[in-house]
């Protein structure tokens, strides 16, 4: 079995490329596709942590996780659909005025 | 070792999805990231995280973004950007921030050192009982959240058809 400090790194790797996502790309949709990357790295992080302690309550958290980023796929996606109907565009740069 | 190969699966998959400019084959990238987590989910003996990891985020919610992408049909992103002036300033202190957090992964990391120590697997339910102490301990210990969790997902499904409304 690798070393746990082999995962916390496997998980680290994840977590920057989605924050690295979120910086670099102009697309709204893949934006949240990096937002998914960084939420499954935290969860790789806490199931290896909960068999690493030898208890169960990692991997209940990695479902409460899951749960959240279903809400959160839901509302983002929504937000989507509703920015393109404004704007014609996926950019993020383009909604940059509070209301028109 | 089956931990690398997977991990290694993990980081190009995601790094493939970061890199692509059509959103399309960026969920379809993340779904073969998501078919490697599960594998590592697997040798972490959490075989109902993996069988959840398939079944809800590969299955479910790359499918709701599939249907998106499909729906707004702009499968490119622009290349004539809007750009947003960024201050010199601002950059100094991004790039700050960066070299910050780099440092605080590396001495973390190197102060881990390689332990071990894992606790043996006899301690942990495997299997199918594995799934039921997962079970038990959900709807005990956590019975309360699992019911504020109900909560949330009606307050996002309602979010969600007011937002996607035609008309507010």
């Amino acid at each position: 079995m690798p070393p746990l400090t082999h995962y916390l790194a496997l998980s680290a790797m994840l977590f920057a490329i989605g924050t690295m996502g979120v910086f670099l790309r102009r697309n709204v949709i893949t934006i949240l596709l990096s937002i998914e990357i960084m939420l499954n790295a935290v969860n790789l992080s806490f199931v290896a942590f909960g068999r690493y302690l030898g208890t169960i309550d990692g991997q209940i958290i990695v479902f409460f996780v899951i749960t959240v980023a279903a809400a959160e796929a839901a509302v983002g996606l929504a937000l989507v659909i509703a920015l393109f109907r404004h704007r014609e565009t996926l950019n993020p740069d383009a909604f940059t005025s509070l209301r028109w | 070792m089956l931990f690398y190969l997977f991990g290694a699966a993990a980081v190009a998959a995601s790094l493939m999805v970061i890199g692509q400019r059509n959103p399309m084959y960026s969920v379809l990238f993340l779904i073969a990231s998501f078919a490697a987590l599960a594998g590592l989910y697997v040798l972490l003996d959490a075989p109902f995280v993996a069988v959840i990891q398939i079944i809800i985020y590969a299955g479910a919610i790359m499918v709701l973004f599939l249907f998106v992408v499909m729906l707004l049909n702009a499968p490119q992103e622009d290349i004539s950007r809007v750009r947003v002036m960024v201050a010199p300033s601002t950059r100094r202190i991004g790039a700050l921030l960066v070299v910050v957090l780099l440092a605080e992964l590396a001495w973390a990391l190197a102060t881990a050192g390689e332990r071990e120590v894992w606790v043996s697997a006899e301690g942990l339910p495997e299997g199918e009982s594995s799934v039921r102490a997962l079970g038990l301990t959900l709807f005990r210990d956590y019975a309360f959240a699992f019911e504020v969790t109900s909560v949330l997902i009606l307050v996002a499904m309602l979010g969600a058809v007011v937002l996607a409304k035609r008309e507010l």
